[in-house]
């Protein structure tokens, strides 16, 4: 029987609470299913307001393998359409970001108003006025709901509100806005890069605090001494909490849940001369501290099902390309109208971290490459996902909490995983 | 030039375009064959070794940028090759970068612009992978002779993903 099959009549086989099967990793038919089962089933991530601010901006993205575009129309309303004509299937934009006022298609001319409808057919004529009906012929357009900010798409109208999917998470998320230090939340550019591994190795390790002191190690010598004793987290008193529906938090500095609290703390020696410089230019103490505060980042990680990382100071998005090629980009985030100087102070520590030239994201990347090349043996065999089990607390809700090291969020990814596969 | 009387006009001429071409000929082969200490002396105290994202940007230091390395950031990025902490830099991607198509856009006495093409080959892990890119330099003369001022690389593809880079480009 194929794994897919199995999924469906004999489920155990394949994934169970505390761990799953190599084939998850492996098998082009269940990558093929997940695009539909659960990419074109629950609410995707598609952008944060601020990368379109403007009506008419717009930017493409994707939901799962169907490419769409991003749009705020004439009147600021955001549209997700599918980026495909309705003649040919032709794409209808191929630029990354930008502005317009319409949509026309490169190959016959359809042209398209921003908020999907069909204006313009050249030679119209070739057409009886039912066989060219436009109220029937708008793009194809997904639902769009936000939160905080975060704008997601889905193909479903019959879903429930994004509030609710995102139910627990919705605190973290509001904690996690904090990071604006008193200003909106902007997105200041990304770094893109590839790993020739399945999506899901990357969808885990954001909730993967045991492998930061070690693959992480030459990012913990790079950095002062006051940032390695914070990022010593297994050691820190953090926890890994369940959020439902496959969402999870890790908490990897407990005093850097809530960026308003304690802000009294000493300013850490790195952000020393970044704080003279806000006073320099005239901020209050309270405004200095609550803006450095917000340079370091939030001491945790939001893993939101399926493709959306809020982590730590950015922005992680999972673009699934096949069955053994994933796409990150990592969002660097900032204080829209803030300091320049805290925005520059921000990018150089994501440029530090993240990226293809960064000092952690080419040796996560490696690792995850390895996961990939070491499951090509062993079909058979289980992925092992039971780490802090023995320290497993239940909460009232049915959702589970443990500690920093445990793998109680990717447990809650696949639970979720779990559902929407094994129909 | 004119010089004043009281100097004596020692070896003021222009960096010329074979002088620039030698020098960063022996850049690329010292990052090459790994001799970062010698590499890192070819840079002025103030330098920025930087891998743009977004074409045609000018302000790199408010962009998010591939890397953005003053002289503390290069040392260690060295270090973090040397250290055999780095997964993805043990071993280090055998490299081999090919530097031509070269052009000086400005030149004087004592600094010049210099602007040309870069194919660098990388080999690790079985995978053979390739980075293209202009390189457009900033040279300055020293008592040392040429030192880099900056050092921008525009890879032709850096607005898509790209794979992980473990060592310098």
């Amino acid at each position: 029987m194929t794994s897919l099959a199995e999924l469906t009549s004999n489920p155990d086989e394949l994934i169970r609470q505390d761990r799953v099967r190599t084939p998850l990793y492996t098998d082009p038919a269940i990558f093929e299913a997940e695009m539909t089962k659960i990419f074109h089933n629950t609410w995707v991530w598609v952008a944060h307001v601020s990368e379109i601010p403007n009506n008419g901006d717009f930017k493409m993205a994707q939901v799962g393998l169907d490419p769409v575009i991003v749009v705020r129309d004439r009147k600021g309303e955001v549209h997700v359409h599918l980026n495909r004509c309705r003649h040919r299937a032709a794409t209808l934009c191929e630029v990354r970001k930008g502005k317009t006022s319409s949509f026309v298609c490169p190959y016959h001319g359809w042209g398209y108003s921003l908020d999907g409808k069909l204006r313009g057919v050249p030679y119209e004529n070739g057409y009886n006025e039912e066989q060219i009906d436009r109220s029937k012929l708008s793009l194809k357009s997904l639902r769009v709901e936000e939160y905080n900010g975060l704008l997601f798409a889905t193909f479903r109208d019959d879903i429930e509100p994004l509030a609710d999917f995102l139910g627990p998470a919705k605190k973290w998320i509001d904690l996690f806005m904090k990071q604006g230090g008193g200003y909106p939340v902007k997105t200041l550019g990304e770094h893109k890069f590839r790993f020739p591994g399945n999506w899901k190795i990357q969808l885990e390790n954001t909730t993967d605090a045991y492998h930061f002191p070690l693959v992480h190690k030459s990012f913990l010598t790079a950095v002062d001494k006051e940032t390695e004793q914070q990022l010593d987290m297994l050691n820190n008193g953090g926890f890994v909490e369940d959020l439902g529906n496959g969402h999870s938090v890790m908490v990897m500095i407990p005093e850097l849940i809530d960026l308003d609290d304690n802000l009294e703390a000493p300013i850490p020696e790195k952000f020393a001369d970044l704080a003279k410089e806000l006073a320099a230019e005239g901020y209050s103490d309270t405004e200095v501290r609550r803006i450095v505060r917000a340079v370091g980042g939030s001491g945790f990680n939001i893993n939101l099902f399926p493709n959306l990382a809020c982590s730590m100071a950015f922005f992680r998005v999972l673009q699934p390309v096949s069955v053994n090629e994933t796409e990150i980009r990592h969002i660097a985030i900032g204080m829209d109208g803030g300091p320049a100087a805290a925005n520059r102070a921000r990018i150089r520590l994501h440029e530090f971290f993240q990226g293809p030239m960064g000092f952690g994201s080419p040796d996560d990347a490696e690792v995850w490459d390895r996961v990939q090349h070491g499951a090509k043996g062993g079909e058979d065999m289980w992925i092992m996902l039971h780490r802090g089990l023995n320290k497993e607390e239940s909460l009232p809700d049915g959702r589970h909490r443990s500690d920093v090291s445990a793998e109680t969020g990717m447990r809650a990814a696949y639970d979720q995983w779990k559902r929407m596969m094994a129909v | 030039m004119n010089m004043t009387m009281t100097i004596p006009t020692t070896t003021a001429s222009t960096i010329t375009l074979a002088e620039a071409m030698e020098f960063v000929w022996t850049e690329a082969d010292l990052l090459d064959h790994a001799v970062y200490d010698e590499w890192l002396s070819l840079w002025t105290a103030d330098a920025r070794y930087i891998v743009p994202i977004e074409p045609g940007v000018t302000d790199f230091g408010n962009a998010v940028n591939y890397a953005y390395d003053d002289h503390e950031m290069r040392k260690k990025r060295v270090e973090r090759l040397l250290s055999g902490q780095s997964v993805s830099a043990s071993p280090v991607a055998r490299t081999v970068r090919s530097l031509s198509r070269f052009r000086m856009l400005k030149t004087s006495e004592t600094a010049c612009e210099l602007r040309c093409a870069q194919i660098i080959t990388e080999f690790r892990r079985g995978r053979e992978r390739t980075y293209t890119g202009d390189v457009v330099f900033e040279l300055v003369r020293s008592e040392s002779g040429l030192k880099i001022r900056r050092k921008v690389i525009w890879l032709i593809n850096s607005t898509e993903a790209l794979g992980g880079i473990g060592y310098i480009l």
